[in-house]
């Protein structure tokens, strides 16, 4: 076994990673040039709007990768996943609000303005900190995490599994849902957070602001699969399968299986917390509606559509879903969920594996009639 | 040896000191008991002493007292309920006795030990029904179970030496795997399953093993070679095999215990076993 550089190694069996990590790194240097090279009147040119709309989507992919790294590869169930993205997204939020400064509309250049609406004379000590970029950064991947490692130690230690940790991993987003409604935790309740001005001293608005992001949205995906992939190709990756197909076998062959669980839980998390982070600055707000529990819902959906256990199909799951989303709601808004549910339906009932799943069960039937066909031919 | 060399000797970092290593203590030459450490010098490796365990007022087991010796193959039988799979529970940490202790050696106390502590301190357990990871390969499902450094972060930077690569390979070939080494273990069949069930106890290098109904749902052929494997592991290991087959029991055993109703019936040779009075009439009726 010779040793051979990083991402050879990492994707020479993965082939569906190839083309994954090819796609990515097109569309990363492809759509900002287009965007901001090609003049707008071109027939070439993308404008900011699908910019914008594309790294939301690349977000949602990273999402749906975290979320395929605890369901598809640990067999956790989780349905409030999309807590975590709300809550890095928060994280992210709170330092664009700090940003903005004297700018708001009642001008105080300390508080954000619905604080000033509140009455409210100072910063509560859990804003404190938030005007500085890095701190922020800390706080998006710290926070979701440590949130995971508390309900995770508690969840796992008193081995609740199956159906009712999917139950109360949706208590728990619902719970924050009706937490962050409230006004006086001062994250801006019903409205959320927006109205953002500048991130890092770079207009939002800005076009290269947009395609920076969008570049970014794509770097941090490709080292979100890398990451991921490197985790499911350890040896950790298959004692995590393995919990996944026979949990009390893995136990008494000596993985404390609790650990296991947990580890993988709170990194899912923070990489969640990263997509709420990239999502944020991107779509210009973030409220309580995040944390509802139908967007976990709609998560899963997203992975179990794509292909569970594979990564690139949960990303791909997510980019679909979105795209058809977002041409339903604008064509046929009264039956997008409808579709949806049927969607979900249709795929778990005829490709339990997702488009992922089927693509290589067609590819094995057509290698399959090739070989047969050879061998009349030989006969 | 020079003063030098004492003092050099001292400082080697490769080596702990002498009289530690001897676990002996200096004048009396009495052993010093390391706690974590299996010590079956007195015979018994495992040491089980008035267990009683109860589900909603059902006594699954009952005032049970049982020692098994170091190096020892024994079979425990008896009729459904008696108690079997309780035992093994109670023994791998998954069940926890309302009363009576259960030692490992005679420094281990069972009854405070979680599941994988148990599984590291050197007893290995194969389920009723074959639990493998069917995803995985064969390889795969060995090198899990193999003895290593289990928790998360040395699991997640773990590679594959060449010794353990060899170590693999080697119970591969005991449970008669080795083409089948590569493919998922989905594939297997039932017998498969169960010897590569066995394979992943050997590759845990137990002290003790505790298979439960090894040749449920196997050929003549595959309870033969079964029975070879069993009886070949006895002596390095502990081996405690519960099974319902008397033909397969009586090949491989020189001890049989019968639990009934949750604890000892009667224990000896088979032979004895089978013309004990009591025995027949728990098996056979009034």
């Amino acid at each position: 076994m010779t040793r051979q550089p990083f991402i050879v190694d990492f994707l020479q069996n993965d082939k569906g990673g190839k083309v994954f990590i090819s796609i990515l790194l097109v569309l990363m240097l492809v759509v900002p040039a287009l965007n901001l090279l090609v003049p707008a009147d071109s027939f070439f040119h993308i404008p900011t709007y699908t910019v914008t709309l594309l790294g939301k989507y690349l977000s949602y992919a990273m999402l749906a990768i975290a979320l395929d790294l605890v369901w598809g590869y640990c067999g956790i169930l989780s349905l409030g996943h999309a807590a975590f993205f709300a809550l890095g997204g928060y994280a992210m939020g709170m330092y664009l609000m700090r940003q903005i400064g004297d700018r708001g509309v009642y001008g105080n250049a300390e508080l954000p303005d619905f604080m000033v609406f509140l009455n409210w004379t100072e910063l509560p000590w859990y804003w404190q900190g938030f005007d500085m970029f890095w701190f922020a950064m800390i706080m998006v991947v710290l926070v979701p995490g440590l949130l995971a490692l508390v309900f995770g130690w508690l969840a796992f230690r008193a081995r609740v599994t199956g159906v009712y940790l999917s139950i109360i991993t949706q208590a728990l987003t619902y719970a924050l849902l009706l937490a962050f409604f409230m006004n006086e935790l001062g994250f801006g309740g019903n409205n959320g957070l927006t109205d953002f001005k500048d991130i890092l001293g770079y207009d939002l608005q800005a076009d290269t602001t947009r395609a920076s992001l969008f570049f970014l949205s794509a770097l941090f995906l490709i080292i979100t699969y890398f990451l991921c992939r490197f985790i499911i190709t350890s040896k950790l990756g298959r004692v995590v399968v393995a919990i996944r197909d026979a949990e009390d076998r893995t136990r008494f062959i000596g993985y404390k299986v609790e650990s296991f669980k947990l580890w993988i839980f709170v990194l899912s998390a923070m990489i969640a917390g990263v997509a709420g982070a990239l999502f944020v600055p991107q779509v210009g707000i973030i409220n309580p509606g995040e944390f509802s529990p139908l967007n976990s819902i709609e998560l899963v959906v997203w992975v179990a559509i794509g292909g569970r256990a594979t990564l690139y199909g949960a990303a791909l799951g997510a980019v679909i879903v979105n795209y058809s989303k977002s041409y339903l709601t604008a064509a046929f808004p009264e039956i997008w969920l409808f579709a949806l549910g049927g969607l979900f339906l249709l795929v778990t009932i005829f490709m339990p594996k997702g488009i992922i799943g089927l693509w290589n069960q067609m590819r094995l039937k057509l290698q399959e009639k090739k070989q047969l066909t050879t061998e009349n031919k030989i006969e | 040896m020079s003063g030098l060399d004492n003092i050099r000797e001292m400082m080697r970092r490769d080596k702990v000191f002498d009289f530690v290593e001897q676990k002996r203590l200096p004048f009396t030459g009495r052993r010093v008991v390391i706690p974590g450490e299996i010590d079956a010098t007195h015979g018994p490796i495992l040491y089980l002493e008035n267990i009683s365990v109860s589900f909603d007022g059902f006594k699954a087991l009952n005032d049970l007292t049982l020692y098994i010796n170091d190096g020892e193959l024994r079979c425990i039988i008896g009729p459904n309920g008696a108690g079997k799979t309780t035992m093994m529970d109670v023994i791998t940490g998954k069940t926890r006795p309302d009363s009576g202790s259960a030692y490992f050696g005679q420094t281990m106390d069972l009854t405070r030990m979680s599941e994988y502590e148990i599984a590291h301190a050197g007893i290995g357990r194969k389920f009723q029904k074959p639990t493998i990871f069917p995803q995985h390969t064969i390889f795969e499902n060995l090198e899990l179970a193999m003895a290593a450094d289990k928790h998360v972060w040395p699991t997640l930077f773990a590679k594959i030496n060449a010794e353990q690569y060899e170590r693999i390979n080697e119970v591969a070939n005991t449970i008669g795997l080795t083409d089948l080494l590569y493919e998922t273990a989905a594939q297997l069949s039932h017998g498969q399953k169960q010897w590569l069930e066995i394979g992943m106890l050997l590759m845990q290098n137990p002290r003790v093993l505790l298979v439960d109904e090894p040749v449920a749902g196997m050929t003549h052929q595959e309870m033969d070679k079964t029975a070879e494997l069993l009886k070949s592991l006895a002596g390095k290991h502990s081996v405690v095999v519960v099974e319902h087959d008397m033909d397969f029991v009586r090949s491989i055993a020189s001890t049989v215990t019968v639990l009934h109703e949750g604890s000892v019936l009667a224990e000896g040779t088979m032979d004895e076993v089978q013309n004990n009075p009591k025995v027949i009439e728990v098996y056979l009726g009034e």
